[in-house]
Parts: C-alpha cells; sequence; structure tokens
C-alpha cells in the first residue's frame, strides 16, 4: 500500500464515521415511541379520520380523482394520459417525498411535482398552493400511499438540505423565542392550553384541519406555526419549508402515510 | 342594648348582600334565552321537555365543526310520526342552526349532522309531532379556543 | 359540486337504511373577512332534499351554523328498488345533485 496516501485514507474513513456516527446518533432525535397525530387527539377528530364518508378530506380526494382523468393544458393531457391507473401508478410515490429533483438538484416535495408536471408536460396553468385543484391532486395522489410506511433516503446528495432543515428545527425563533423542537420533540404529549402537543410530524398531510374549515398542505401548517410563534413569516415553497420537509420525513420514517388526516 | 343593635345590623346587611343572589336565580329562571326563539317556531304551542335526546360531545375539538345526533323516540307511523326537527342555539350569531323534515318514509328518526358553535353553550332541539305537538332536548357543549394563533 | 354519498347497495324490503352524504362547500357564514378586509359574502347550501323515486323522504333548510363540507346522516325505509336522489341549492343559485341506486329484495 502507498503510505502516502494512508493519511488521506484515515481521513476520509473517519469523515465516513463521522458521517455515519452523526445520523446514527441522530436517530435519537426521533422521539420513542414514533406517535401519529391522531394519537394525540379527541375522540371526535379520531372518528372523522378513521371514517371515509365523514372525513371531509375525503371530498378533496375524490375532487383529485375527478382532477386525475381530466384533460389539461396546450397538451391537451391529463394525469391519466402518462400515468394510467393512479392506485398503481401512484401506489408508494408520497412515501418517498421530499427528494431531490435530478432536473433542478433541489429538493422537491410532491406539491411541487405536480405543479412541475402540469406546467411543463401537460402545458397548463400553473397550481398555487392552497389551490383547491392542488390540494386535491395532492391528497389524491398521497392517499395512494395510505398506510405506506414514510421511505424517504438521505444520501449525500440531500445532506445538506437535511442538516439545514434539522438546524431551523432546533432553532429558536420568533418573539416567542421557541424551536419546533420545543415543542415536538421535547414537550410532546404535554398539554398546551387545550390542546395535547404532538410529535409533529406530517405524514397525513394534506390534512383536513378543523379550525381551517378546509384541507391545507404541510406548509400551511408550518406557517400557522411561525405565526404561532410570531416568527418571520416564510413564503410557500421556500427553499427552508422544503429542507424542514425532509427533516420531518427523515424524522417519521417508517410512520405509515394517512393521508387524508384529520386534526383540530 | 348595643349587641341587639348590632345583631340586627349584621343580620340586615347578611340579607342585602343576599338579596343579588337569590334575584339573579329568579332572574335566570324566568329569562329562559330560548324561549323568544321556541315561541317562534312553534307559533305559541306549549314545548315540553322529552322525546328528543341531543347527543354532542361535552367538550368540543372546534367550535368550527362538532358532530351532533339528534334522536326522537317515535314509531314513526302513519299516527305518530315527526314531521320536523329545528335546531336551535343559544349563542351563535344566527340562532336557527337547520330545520330537518322527515317523512313517512324516514323510518327512524334520528338526524346527525356537524355544526359551528360561537362558544360554549346550550344547544335546543324541537321537534314537531304529526299530531301538532312539540317536544324538546337539549344539551350543552364546552367549546374551547385554539393554543396558538393561527394566522395561516 | 363534489359530493359523496354512502348507502347500502342492496337492502330487504321494510328494511331502514342509514343515509350519509357529505358536500364539498364552504358554507360561509358571512362574517369573515378576507386579506384585504373585505368582508366575504355569505353563501350556504340553504336547502336539500333526498327523494326516494320520486317521493321526498328527507329535506334539510340549513344555516350558516352547519360546519364548512356539511354533512348529513338520515334514515329511509327501503321499500322498492330505484334511486334516491339528493338535491341542493346555495345562496348564490349553484345547485348540486347526486343518484344513488339502490337494488330491493323481497
Amino acid at each position: 500500500m502507498n503510505l502516502r496516501l494512508l493519511p488521506a485514507c484515515l481521513l476520509a474513513a473517519g469523515l465516513m464515521f463521522a458521517g455515519g456516527a452523526g445520523l446514527a446518533q441522530r436517530a435519537a432525535d426521533r422521539p420513542q415511541p414514533l406517535k401519529s397525530g391522531l394519537d394525540f387527539a379527541g375522540a371526535e377528530v379520531r372518528a372523522l379520520q378513521q371514517d371515509d364518508i365523514a372525513n371531509p378530506g375525503m371530498l378533496w380526494v375524490a375532487r383529485g380523482a375527478q382532477l386525475w382523468r381530466e384533460a389539461a393544458g396546450a397538451q391537451v393531457k391529463s394525469c391519466e394520459s402518462c400515468h394510467g391507473d393512479a392506485s398503481a401508478s401512484m401506489r408508494g410515490v408520497a412515501t418517498r417525498y421530499p427528494l431531490l429533483d435530478p432536473g433542478s438538484a433541489r429538493l422537491i416535495n410532491l406539491e411541487g411535482r405536480i405543479m412541475q408536471c402540469r406546467e411543463r408536460r401537460q402545458r397548463a396553468e400553473p397550481l398555487r398552493y392552497e389551490s383547491d385543484e392542488l390540494l386535491a391532486l395532492t391528497a389524491f395522489v398521497a392517499t395512494q400511499s395510505r398506510g405506506m410506511p414514510k421511505d424517504v433516503k438521505v444520501d449525500w446528495q440531500v445532506r445538506r438540505n437535511f442538516e439545514a432543515g434539522r438546524a431551523l428545527y432546533y432553532r429558536r425563533i420568533g418573539q416567542m423565542n421557541l424551536a419546533c423542537a420545543n415543542c415536538h420533540q421535547e414537550n410532546w404529549g404535554k398539554q398546551l392550553g387545550p390542546e395535547t402537543i404532538s410529535q409533529g410530524h406530517g405524514v397525513a398531510y394534506p390534512i383536513y384541519r378543523l379550525e381551517w374549515q378546509t384541507l391545507g398542505s404541510l406548509q400551511r401548517r408550518f406557517r400557522s406555526c411561525l405565526s404561532g410563534v410570531r416568527a418571520g413569516m416564510l413564503a410557500y415553497g421556500s427553499p427552508e419549508f422544503l429542507d424542514l420537509e425532509l427533516y420531518l420525513a427523515w424524522r417519521a420514517q417508517g410512520m405509515p402515510v394517512e393521508t387524508p388526516g384529520v386534526r383540530r | 342594648m348595643r349587641t341587639s343593635g348590632r345583631r340586627r345590623f349584621v343580620t340586615a346587611l347578611a340579607g342585602i348582600a343576599a338579596m343579588p343572589l337569590l334575584a339573579s336565580r329568579a332572574a335566570r329562571a324566568q329569562a329562559d334565552p330560548f324561549a323568544a326563539l321556541v315561541a317562534q317556531v312553534t307559533g305559541g304551542a306549549p314545548v315540553t321537555p322529552g322525546r328528543v335526546t341531543v347527543d354532542t360531545p361535552r367538550l368540543a375539538d372546534n367550535g368550527h365543526s362538532v358532530p351532533l345526533k339528534i334522536r326522537v323516540e317515535s314509531p314513526m307511523t302513519a299516527a305518530d310520526h315527526v314531521r320536523r326537527i329545528t335546531l336551535l342555539s343559544e349563542r351563535n350569531p344566527r340562532p336557527i342552526i337547520a330545520a330537518f323534515y322527515l317523512s313517512l318514509k324516514s323510518g327512524r328518526a334520528e338526524v346527525a349532522t356537524r355544526v359551528r358553535l360561537n362558544g360554549s353553550q346550550r344547544v335546543l332541539a324541537v321537534a314537531q309531532l304529526a299530531d301538532g305537538s312539540y317536544w324538546s332536548g337539549s344539551a350543552e357543549v364546552e367549546v374551547t379556543e385554539s393554543a396558538c394563533l393561527d394566522a395561516s | 359540486m363534489v359530493a359523496r354519498v354512502q348507502l347500502p347497495r342492496t337492502a330487504k324490503r321494510g328494511e331502514v337504511i342509514e343515509v350519509r352524504i357529505a358536500i364539498q362547500h364552504p358554507m360561509e357564514t358571512g362574517f369573515r373577512y378576507d386579506m384585504s378586509g373585505r368582508p366575504v359574502p355569505k353563501n350556504v347550501i340553504n336547502n336539500f332534499v333526498c327523494r326516494y323515486n320520486g317521493s321526498e323522504v328527507f329535506r334539510a333548510e340549513m344555516g350558516s351554523g352547519i360546519a364548512a363540507n356539511p354533512y348529513l346522516d338520515f334514515y329511509a325505509i327501503a321499500d322498492a328498488s330505484g334511486e334516491l336522489v339528493f338535491d341542493w341549492i346555495d345562496d348564490e343559485g349553484k345547485t348540486g345533485s347526486e343518484r344513488v341506486s339502490l337494488t330491493v329484495s323481497e
């Protein structure tokens, strides 16, 4: 062996070990045991989510199923034209998001992928966050993975995003000087006013939130937390939000997708 | 002499102090918040509490959507059935939440829905039967505020 | 208007069946304001009817006190095969409709 390479090898080995150990150590970042938001919800909210006819989110899933079949844009194609039967082609898809979009070398979430397809492949009007159409399509696609375990890949390509997401999760922000972790990592299960703090996973999104009286995205929930701690608001689609989505998805590894969830 | 005077004074004071309490109890018994509304619904006909059950959670997760079920004990026959159930709120800006019309093809006098409740209050269901009589049932619901401001 | 109905596809004659329907509608109260501070006009589904083989089984007159995305759960006696037709209208005059077939056996 060429001894001059030894220090480099040792350094590389050390870095790899540190990286690996870092992620393994951070598994302690995951709350134990992992619990769905439903476990912290009242009986009525649980009953709503578990009953497909009572679950208001299913109305958006039904709308999404309609939109899936509707031709749109200059290409006059529907989602179905390319993807066929969603229950087959979209099965498991939501478990892997957010992920790296090879084309832009950026993180992309499910909403982003749908918006991208809409604009580039269907050549249709762009869809906006929280629009009825985008919520419906996102809920419809995500529901095809209902019950399947969340399984995002955090490799060297998205490592920086993961670290940024984690850093944000643990950063105290806002007038109230609170980090996501203060509630959802350190005090889940405890009372905050009339509510029990959940672990804040995000596997049920988009959710029907009774407070919103409509379906809403995970990023809408982030924004409501930002206003809750009186922090500066971030726009929908912000890179910070994507990084945070990745961190949350990693943190919820193995938890079943629940879309469409119901929360208070 | 001085003691009995003081005793009379203290007794009088206690009497005066108790008056607001007694007055408010009497006031509450008379001022039924639903009275005027119910008279509007029944055209002044008397309402008997009974036969009607209102099922709601005692503590609502969120006032925007509270599950509610109304049950009326009725054989739903031609001679004895429920024609209409009116649901009233004690504190909503529009106190008549809904009116449900059943028929002889209903089979069961039960309706469930989800309502908006503007704060903790009592809800009252008034059922009109085929014979023109009115029956009622009510439930108290506690409605709490969300813990954090949601300006999303 | 998107709506979802649940009722048994088949029933025995005389059986009392449960009918459940959810309709996508904001049931705008008229008390809310938009981001510019303008009041959002009231618009609720004010009338809902269920007819079974043409005759009215159930009707609801609703106000803003019914929660968004209204849900109704009521009963009907299965007496003959046919259709349950649901019709509703909101304050803006927009109508919605669903129909579901029911097979009734002896």
